[in-house]
């Protein structure tokens, strides 16, 4: 019964990550088309915004919430000052994301020098026969599970989500029929952003925050994105199950590296088979 | 006034001539000697900047002191920093660059030991001598390479002596970064495990940017070691110490490092992550004698940062007061002079952490050892060595026989 157990929270703890990292990604790169290459770093800026609530003595809990909300506020002005120019512009956006990612990371080794900043795992393990699991990590699953069941009914049964989808479909005809686009992008975008810096806060208690956090997860959200195709919830989903799965059993096998190796290879595979990624064929649905 | 090109020249050559004057004459002064050069090529940035960041300082302490109480030899030191930024390909830049346009006397740096293999053969090709200021995992048996740093028969085997003999925790768990530090000092651990009839029941290695380590503390947990035992560097690998006090933690599993505490884990780890981990180490703040609280006193007015300070700060002194004192036995500072000093086996300060001699025959450093556990984002002492020799490099390496060799000796196991 433990190994089992072990072999779902391994999977469940991997699946959590992917879907954190790449929810705020799949907004702005699969919804609107945006290639940011600084989404790392506002995952950073989420980890260090959580970091300085906490050491500053709000509470945890708080200070997850507080660094999601002060992302997204970054995220909104980010959009205003750079990304509103260059919607349609793919390569140009590319290189205008890069020299932010490398800012933001000078920006912050600046202010807050190179160390690791980090605080204290919080509420200790818990003990099923002999396998210690890391409560913590069940709070990343359900927090992650939690996520997605929000984010279903935020695009599927509000008005927001309609109009989003619908712009993001189709601006031309939206903005027709009296919908402001510049606002729904720059809510979309600050909307990602939010998540993304929620994403980094989450994390910010396992792996601490130091100004090159985001690399260690630019690519591999990236990967989950495009893998999940064009629908943002349901290819997230699919392709966080499909990768946490894989990563959770072959790295307790065996070892992280190849863990992460199979998932690449996995990858790699799939998208030869599913150009578009594995919801790719799919209209309906979000 | 209306000047033609004539006039122009003639005037400013002149007034070059008056302006550089107080140049010309305090270059014939008898106290403005020729500076003797020191180069400092370190990571001021990147990743591994964690272990870099207070020995730059250090070091230009040292050598700012060198210089406020008379020059080395009457001479001014003149310090060149390099930013290796944590990437290999400026070390071999920058040592080139020190050695053939600076010119420098002697190299002070590398932290890691793929930086250190990257330097190496090019302060040989250019007849320079290089200081290597960190610990690392032994063996390397050169005349232009000087170790002021422990060696795993200094730091692993008292440690493994402590944890095995004394503790009795006899099944190891080894973790290591994934190169060639990693590599060589998991080997030394097994092999020190084996010697005192422990049992090492797995070696796992773990690339710098890797910081989940979800999967190994499950395969941790069903091989059931006594105690994990770690060689993990560098920002990322933190992680670790949070995540096993998060799912194992040490009231069941022990805990010992060959490399916590280098790079100030243990300040920013909460003090329960931290607590109970075993190290052992040539220098802490909290040695507490004369020469060690004066270091640190000294350093902390000195950079103005208050915070804890560190064996990798106190490197930085070391390096340059042992080189200091070579240069002073021979007489000269050029880099060959200072070798044949250095082989005499007569070279040897009292510096923060005790006294460093360098062994003639190895380039390497002898001192005092501390087994030292966490307590409340510090270290508390709890068995010291006196004066231990590097025995694992001197077992393999004879300078004084072999003088051209260059080779980095590896353990067996």
């Amino acid at each position: 019964m433990e190994p089992i157990i072990n072999y779902l929270f391994q999977i469940g703890f991997s699946f959590s990550i992917f879907i954190l990292i790449s929810l705020g990604l799949a907004v702005i790169f699969g919804m609107m088309r945006i290639i940011n290459l600084a989404q790392g770093e506002f995952l950073m800026l989420g980890a260090y915004f959580c970091t300085i609530c906490t050491q500053s003595g709000i509470n945890l809990w708080l200070s997850i919430i507080i660094a999601a909300l002060a992302v997204g506020i970054c995220g909104i002005i980010i959009e205003r000052l750079l990304i509103q120019w260059l919607y349609g512009r793919i390569l140009d956006t590319l290189l205008a994301t890069w020299g932010l990612s490398l800012l933001l990371v000078g920006a912050i080794t600046t202010i807050f020098g190179p160390q690791t900043e980090s605080i204290a795992s919080p509420l200790g393990n818990v003990a099923l026969g002999e396998l210690l699991i890391p409560i913590y990590g069940i709070f990343m699953i359900a927090t992650s599970l939690v996520l997605l069941l929000l984010l279903y009914l935020l695009w599927r049964h509000t008005r927001f989500g309609l109009i989003v989808r619908s712009t993001m479909q189709n601006s031309g005809a939206a903005s027709t029929l009296g919908i402001n686009q510049n606002l729904v992008y720059m809510l979309t975008f600050g909307f990602g952003c939010m998540l993304t810096g929620f994403a980094g806060a989450i994390l910010v208690p396992i792996v601490g925050a130091y100004p090159t956090l985001g690399l260690v997860y630019i690519a591999k959200s990236f990967v989950t994105v495009i893998s999940g195709g064009s629908l943002p919830l349901l290819g997230t989903i699919s392709a966080s199950s499909l990768f946490g799965t894989i990563d959770g059993v072959i790295a307790t096998i065996s070892t992280s590296v190849i863990g992460e190796i199979v998932v690449l290879f996995v990858a790699i595979i799939l998208l030869r088979m599913l150009p578009l990624g594995i919801t790719g064929r799919m209209t309906k649905g979000v | 006034m209306k000047l033609n090109r004539r006039q122009f020249f003639i005037g400013a050559s002149g007034a070059l001539a008056f302006a550089s004057t107080p140049y010309l004459l305090k270059g014939a002064g008898i106290a403005s000697e020729k500076p003797i050069r020191v180069a400092n090529i370190l990571d001021k940035t990147g990743i591994l900047n964690i272990y870099s960041l207070k020995q730059i300082q250090a070091t230009a302490m040292a050598v700012d002191e060198i210089n406020s109480t008379g020059g080395l030899l009457g001479r001014p030191v003149e310090l060149f920093f390099y930013d290796s930024q944590s990437d290999g390909q400026y070390n071999s830049k920058y040592v080139t660059e020190a050695l053939v346009k600076d010119s420098v006397n002697v190299i002070h740096g590398g932290i890691t030991s793929s930086s250190r293999e990257v330097m190496r053969p090019i302060v040989s090709r250019f007849k320079g001598l290089l200081f290597y200021n960190s610990l690392y995992e032994g063996g390397v048996c050169d005349r232009r390479h000087v170790s002021t740093g422990m060696v795993p028969a200094q730091q692993l085997e008292p440690l493994m002596d402590y944890v095995i003999s004394e503790l009795g925790h006899k099944k190891c768990y080894i973790l290591a970064a994934d190169y060639n530090y990693g590599h060589i000092t998991s080997k030394w651990m097994q092999k020190f495990v084996r010697e005192r009839g422990g049992e090492d029941l797995a070696v796992e290695f773990f690339p710098l940017d890797v910081n989940n380590f979800q999967p190994a503390l499950s395969r941790i947990q069903s091989a059931k070691p006594d105690i994990v035992l770690s060689a993990l560097v560098g920002g990322a690998h933190i992680a670790f110490y949070r995540q096993f006090e998060s799912t194992i933690g040490k009231d069941k599993i022990a805990l010992a490092s060959g490399t916590y505490g280098v790079g100030l884990e243990h300040t920013q780890l909460s003090a329960k992550e931290g607590n109970g981990i075993i190290i052992a180490t040539s220098f802490f703040d909290d040695l507490n004698t004369d020469e060690a609280n004066a270091f640190v006193k000294r350093f902390k007015e000195y950079t103005g940062d208050k915070s804890y300070v560190g064996e990798y700060a106190e490197y930085g002194e070391r390096g340059i007061k042992i080189w200091a004192e070579s240069v002073r036995q021979a007489g000269n500072a050029s880099p060959e002079a200072c070798i044949e000093a250095l082989s005499k086996g007569t070279v040897s300060i009292n510096g923060a952490g005790g006294v460093y001699t360098v062994d003639g025959k190895t380039n390497h450093t002898t001192m005092d050892i501390h087994i030292v556990t966490g307590h409340n984002q510090r270290f508390n002492v709890v068995k010291s060595f006196k004066q231990r020799p590097p025995r694992d490099t001197q077992m393999v390496c004879d300078l004084h026989q072999n003088p051209d060799d260059s080779t980095q000796y590896e353990p067996e196991v």
